[in-house]
């Protein structure tokens, strides 16, 4: 359960203030798959990296599973990351050296998982979203873009997270490849009841969504909420 | 993260780039294994004088007469030139002093030896059968000048091992030969034991002929000695032993400044003392040196890590995303720096042993590699990680994971 309530941000730089959020609210319940969609510049990044606990917000409040985190410090958000949310970002997926199976385990080791246990949950992981057993070993340069995404899906899922959020996760793919991570996160979140917000700036990426947050400077243009489609007049 | 996990990032991190790695680590190996290798090779310097001094002789007191001055500007002639230590000054020695255990009055100089179409120069020296008890000379074959020789001024020879080799060839008898020192004609009686090769001349090219047979028959003058040298009872009176020899020969040459003293009385002591201080200021001079590349070798450590950190700021930013604290990131990194600088000093401890160990096979000096230096050595290039890894470190654990993971 995501609520923010009148969350602003603003950004100094010398005598210039910069309002990349002007008072967003929404309340988001747990199993919704929501898509925040808006042009670049609208504010939709500064407003995911709060909602994932990259970064505090200037005022407002931020409950997640009704704990405060909208003023936390750097290792409290750290914690909040590493047990609640779970990242798919559209570049730098993977770390390189590693192999597949060792991606999805990392967000274990820092969760301080024993080691027997970590193997297991991050099987199940990759299979929850699609990849086959013989890649498991595999390291990201042996994988094609859309099999990233899936390794980096899995990643996001193997802590168990409350929330998953994807930021642009299709926008290095191609159609084709992207509408099956798409089907993958449909799947997750009708078949497994995850939690999932989407960051886009494309309407027919964010049309797989159940509910679209639509944005344009730092504000709320558009709440299509759970099934009640609503229009906020400017 | 636990330990295992630390170090399967580090394995995964370090040869990720193994030419980098390596060759970062070779400021290290070279650092660590330069200290090992200068610190044995000056430890070894130290013991070869140590024991080269034990080996002239044991509680050893040296009398030697001061340079001759004359009045005015005249030129010195260098000290040992005098005749001022005389065979009275001896027996006034023997009789007064205590604590003496052996005297040995000697008289030394170098001549042109021939033998049946060989010949060479070197020292001879005339002295008493106190001689060998006191410098500590062992016989191999024959036997050493005796009271008798020296009584009756016999015209008897004992030579060194590289002497017989000079004279006779290398192993061939000597005992019987007949030398010639000086034109005059000397019967060999005596080999010594091959001593090797000291700091204080080598006491295997030397000939040891009767006192008074070279006072006669060399010199020319039976009343003065150039050197006397006394073994005392024990090391702890030789302070003591020093000073009454002084204290007589002053009076006896009444002289009342004692620097004046036309004489000089040098303790073994003080010799190993001046040599251990000497050789201790080079092993330190050396170490020195050798410190130097070690943090030149540590520069190299972290400007490899600030590398490495700006390199991998996208993989920082995704690791705290996924929930990094700062701590894990400092962990990190610090645990590469530290195991970049462990294995090279593990490398350099064993280059460094390697190459005091091939000093002392090829015969050059006798090193000792310290169990103490190579602790050191592992106890400072984990310190060079821990100081040259921690900035890095810190400026990882501190990148803000939005700004890290926009990184191009």
């Amino acid at each position: 359960m995501i609520e923010i309530r009148k969350i602003t941000k603003t950004y100094l730089s010398g005598d210039n203030a910069t309002h990349a959020l002007r008072g967003v609210s929404f309340t988001i319940k747990d199993g919704e798959f929501v898509a925040i969609m808006g042009p670049s510049g609208s504010g939709k990044s500064t407003l995911m990296h709060i909602l994932g606990a990259l970064d505090t917000p200037t005022s407002g409040t931020y409950k997640l599973d009704g704990h405060d985190v909208s003023k936390l410090t750097d290792d409290e958000l750290a914690k909040i990351r590493r047990d609640q949310i779970g990242f798919v970002f559209q570049a730098f997926n993977l770390l390189p050296r590693a192999t597949v199976l060792r991606n999805v385990m990392l967000p274990l080791v820092y969760a301080g998982m024993p080691a027997h246990e970590r193997d297991g949950h991050a099987r199940r992981a990759l299979e929850s979203a699609g990849m086959t057993e013989d890649r498991f070993q595999h390291k990201s340069n042996q994988l094609s873009g859309g099999q990233i995404q899936r390794v980096a899906i899995a990643r996001a899922l193997v802590n168990n997270p409350s929330l998953i959020l994807a930021d642009e996760p299709t926008g290095n793919l191609d159609t084709q490849t992207g509408n099956i991570v798409l089907g993958t996160f449909q799947r997750l979140n009708k078949d497994l009841g995850r939690t999932i917000i989407l960051i886009t700036h494309e309407r027919d990426i964010a049309e797989h969504a159940d509910r679209i947050i639509h944005i344009r400077d730092g504000e709320i243009v558009e709440d299509s909420g759970s099934h009640t489609k609503r229009i906020i007049p400017k | 993260m636990t330990t295992a996990d630390i170090l399967h990032e580090t394995i995964s991190a370090l040869t990720a780039n193994k030419v980098r790695t390596s060759l970062t680590m070779l400021g290290i190996i070279i650092g660590i294994s330069s200290v090992i290798a200068m610190v044995s090779i000056g430890q070894g310097a130290q013991s070869s004088i140590q024991s080269s001094i034990q080996s002239i002789g044991s509680n050893l007191i040296i009398v030697s007469p001061g340079a001759t001055r004359n009045f005015g500007y005249g030129a010195s002639s260098g000290r040992g030139a005098a005749k001022t230590l005389t065979m009275k000054d001896v027996e006034a020695i023997a009789a007064e002093v205590g604590n003496i255990q052996a005297l040995s009055p000697e008289v030394n100089g170098r001549y042109q030896i021939t033998a049946k179409g060989t010949n060479t120069n070197t020292s001879v020296i005339g002295s008493k059968s106190a001689y060998a008890g006191v410098h500590n000379v062992t016989i191999d074959e024959g036997s050493f000048i005796g009271d008798q020789d020296v009584s009756v001024r016999s015209k008897v020879a004992v030579i060194g091992p590289t002497v017989r080799d000079d004279l006779f060839g290398v192993g061939a008898e000597a005992i019987g030969q007949s030398i010639r020192i000086n034109g005059m004609e000397f019967k060999v009686v005596g080999l010594t034991k091959s001593k090797g090769s000291g700091g204080f001349g080598n006491q295997d090219d030397t000939i040891y002929i009767p006192l008074s047979t070279a006072q006669l028959f060399l010199v020319g003058d039976s009343t003065y000695v150039t050197s006397l040298s006394i073994s005392a009872t024990d090391a702890s009176v030789m302070t003591q032993v020093q000073a009454d020899i002084t204290d007589l020969l002053l009076a006896r040459h009444k002289i009342s400044n004692a620097a004046n003293a036309d004489f000089n009385v040098l303790n073994q002591a003080d010799i190993v003392s001046a040599a251990s201080s000497v050789t201790g200021t080079f092993t330190i001079l050396l170490a020195a040196v050798a410190g130097i590349s070690l943090l030149v070798g540590g520069i190299g450590i972290m400007n490899m890590m600030l590398t490495t950190v700006t390199e991998r700021t996208k993989e920082i930013g995704l690791r705290k995303a996924i929930g990094a604290t700062r701590r894990d990131i400092n962990i990190q990194f610090l645990t590469e720096a530290v195991a970049l600088t462990l294995i090279g000093g593990a490398i350099g401890v064993i280059l460094g042993w390697g190459a005091s160990y091939a000093v002392t096979s090829f015969g050059i000096l006798e090193t000792q590699v310290s169990t103490t230096s190579v602790l050191l050595a592992f106890g400072v290039s984990a310190l060079i990680g821990i100081v040259f890894g921690y900035y890095p470190a810190r400026r990882a654990s501190r990148l803000n994971p939005i700004e890290a993971l926009r990184y191009e």
